[in-house]
């Protein structure tokens, strides 16, 4: 059979591509234009090389930033993962319940980020808000626009009440698709509570929690939002994280060359942790 | 190791029950000795895996006893009940090695490491599986992985009975022949009560001295193989086992004798009862004969499978397969059938007329 040579097919790629060129690929390569570059406008860019780069690296600023994030990440990981297993364990398993309960976790969710922040803002308000106010008539000193701690408190407690509910929804979806059978089979041998939990409701979740960690290290390490509209990184830099330092330094600063050389390094630090923590959890899949 | 008795045993998954087949299982009354090799034989959801559930404890009967050496244990858990059972698919504890997944049931029942260890060889030398106890038990293969589940129902000593629930389902041809028989080498050496629930006839047939034949929710016969084989006592019996099943020829009964087409037929005992409101006459296949007189049929078609050859007639009432040895000549066109006076059977309402 002779095949005719024919390369019009190419041509339905071409919206595809300019769809993808304008959203990622332009956008990075001038962010990647930038962090080589220095511009005072017009147009006009001199080579600097890796200058922003080392600038960056060394900075203590940005050292500050990242400890912060990764500080705020690893808190909320260490909560929500826990928290949302615990919850997805005790939901219902059948009857009206299941749906009710869906319907209350993925509420959450479903609320715009700024409105998350604001609602949170004004949850919060020492004076009038229930939270703050709450907390006050307690006895307790608390206003998160003044106090580092409250501030974080109030941060990490917002997030929690966000996103615990992704974990869960991902957790209960995953133990849902374990068969009766393994529940069976451990009834007979005798295996306590925890020794189902430990070694058939745990490595059968080991998938769907290493999705749930992945998503949750990558949304709480870019979040940007949710703290901007609570805190705006105050009081001072005390929940200044990584996107809202760059954005400050960006457009706060105009600091254009090292803004676009942070991007990259905040860019490949959030690669390389996904990459190798996949790999971990991973590495033993293949034999099986 | 203890005689296990059912009595008077109904289930059901609903909450109310309106009529029969609102029932998985219908009064279920057995008695199974120490140390037999049994079978539940039946079609899928006759109700042989809801019965299996119940002795083991899994599910508790709507209605009804399950006695373990005349002691009542109906309200007792699985692990009270000390029993073992083996499911469909393999069930094993993936993050464990082979040797832990053997030794988990001791463990969980507090015996000391020595003693495990001994009874983890033991087992593992008798499933072959010695060589690999070291190895993570998720790298297996179905069939390895099957072995292990079947391992740790066979690793406490003291179960009452060990129960398996078409633990072949997943294993491939070749290696079913194998399992199947070092399940009966097990059950000679270690002559514990076992229960192997299955569809499959040649499994039943061949692993059980006794086997107990289902049909909606019922136990229509309780047998040795050849029992079930020569004298059904049910026409669903006749024709679940036995390859081709029995020929049902319905037939009518003038006074005390069944007549097909006309024709008297002459059956092993003599017909007492009478007021069914279906009768029938039940004769396997290898029991019937061609001869110069007796009931005219049409040779439909002629299978010869190598060994044998089974021909499809038909009289005026029915079908009726015929086999024979693949040597015989086979008549063409129209012939007359006489059935083995032996083993030729009355059915009324589906049951035996005895």
């Amino acid at each position: 059979m002779n095949k005719t040579l024919n390369q019009k097919a190419w041509l339905f790629v071409i919206p595809v591509f300019i769809l993808v060129a304008f959203n990622a690929v332009v956008p990075l390569m001038t962010v990647v234009n930038y962090a080589f570059q220095e511009t005072f406008g017009n147009n006009v860019f001199t080579w600097e090389g890796t200058r922003w780069f080392k600038q960056i690296l060394r900075s203590e600023r940005f050292h500050a930033a990242l400890g912060r994030q990764f500080l705020f990440t690893g808190i909320i990981l260490f909560i929500q993962i826990p928290l949302g297993v615990a919850i997805a364990l005790t939901m219902p398993k059948k009857g009206i319940g299941v749906s009710i309960c869906l319907v209350l976790m993925s509420m959450p969710l479903l609320i715009p980020w700024n409105v998350v922040g604001a609602m949170w803002n004004i949850f919060a308000l020492p004076q009038i808000g229930f939270l703050g106010h709450t907390l006050n008539a307690m006895g307790f000193d608390y206003n998160f626009t003044q106090q580092i701690g409250d501030a974080w408190f109030t941060t990490v407690l917002m997030d929690v009440w966000h996103w615990t509910s992704l974990v869960v929804l991902l957790s209960y979806a995953g133990l849902r698709s374990i068969q009766p059978p393994y529940y069976q089979a451990a009834e007979i041998d005798g295996a306590s509570r925890w020794a189902v939990f430990r070694h058939i409701e745990l490595p059968k979740m080991k998938k769907v929690l290493t999705i749930a960690i992945l998503l949750r290290f990558m949304d709480s390490f870019m979040i940007y939002t949710e703290p901007f509209v609570l805190t705006g990184g105050g009081p001072g830099n005390a929940t200044a994280f990584l996107s809202i330092d760059l954005v400050k330094m960006a457009l706060g600063q105009f600091d254009l060359g090292p803004a676009a050389a942070m991007s990259l390094i905040y860019f490949f630090i959030v690669l390389l942790v996904c990459w190798v923590f996949y790999n971990l959890m991973m590495r033993n899949e293949g034999q099986s | 190791m203890s005689k296990i008795t059912l009595e008077n045993l109904s289930h059901s998954y609903l909450n109310k029950q309106n009529s029969d087949s609102d029932w998985a299982l219908r009064n279920i009354d057995l008695d199974w000795k120490d140390g037999g090799a049994y079978a539940l034989l039946g079609p899928s959801g006759c109700g042989k895996t809801t019965l299996l559930n119940i002795i083991s404890g899994l599910l508790n009967p709507t209605k009804g006893k399950i006695l373990f050496d005349g002691k009542d244990i109906t309200s007792l858990s699985p692990v009270e009940r000390n029993i073992a059972q083996i499911f469909q698919f393999p069930v094993i504890y993936d993050t464990m090695t082979v040797y832990d997944n053997l030794a988990f049931p001791l463990k969980n029942r507090g015996m000391s490491d020595g003693e495990i260890d001994s009874r983890v060889k033991e087992i593992a030398e008798m499933l072959e599986l010695t060589s690999t106890l070291n190895n993570r038990a998720s790298g297996l293969t179905a069939d390895g992985k099957q072995k292990i589940s079947l391992g740790r129902g066979l690793v406490r000593a003291n179960v009452h009975v060990i129960m398996f629930d078409e633990p072949l389902t997943v294993i491939d041809p070749h290696l079913k022949w194998i399992l199947r028989s070092k399940l009966k080498e097990l059950h000679q050496k270690i002559n514990r009560t076992m229960i192997y629930v299955t569809h499959d006839q040649t499994e039943a047939l061949t692993f059980a001295d006794q086997v107990v034949v289902m049909h909606e929710g019922q136990i229509v016969q309780t047998g040795t193989p050849v029992e079930l084989f020569e004298k059904p006592k049910h026409t669903f019996v006749g024709h679940f086992i036995g390859s081709p099943g029995m020929n049902i020829i319905p037939c009518k009964l003038n006074n005390g004798i069944a007549v097909i087409d006309g024709i008297k037929i002459e059956t092993g005992s003599l017909i007492k009862k009478n007021g069914f409101t279906k009768t029938e006459i039940g004769i396997r296949p290898e029991f019937v004969s061609f001869s110069k007189d007796g009931i005219p049929v049409k040779i439909l078609k002629v299978n010869n499978t190598g060994r044998h050859k089974i021909i499809d007639t038909e009289c005026k009432s029915g079908k009726i397969k015929v086999l024979t040895h693949s040597s015989h000549d086979i008549p063409s066109g129209s012939a007359h059938l006489t059935f083995d006076k032996k083993f030729t059977y009355a059915y009324g309402d589906s049951w035996i007329i005895e």
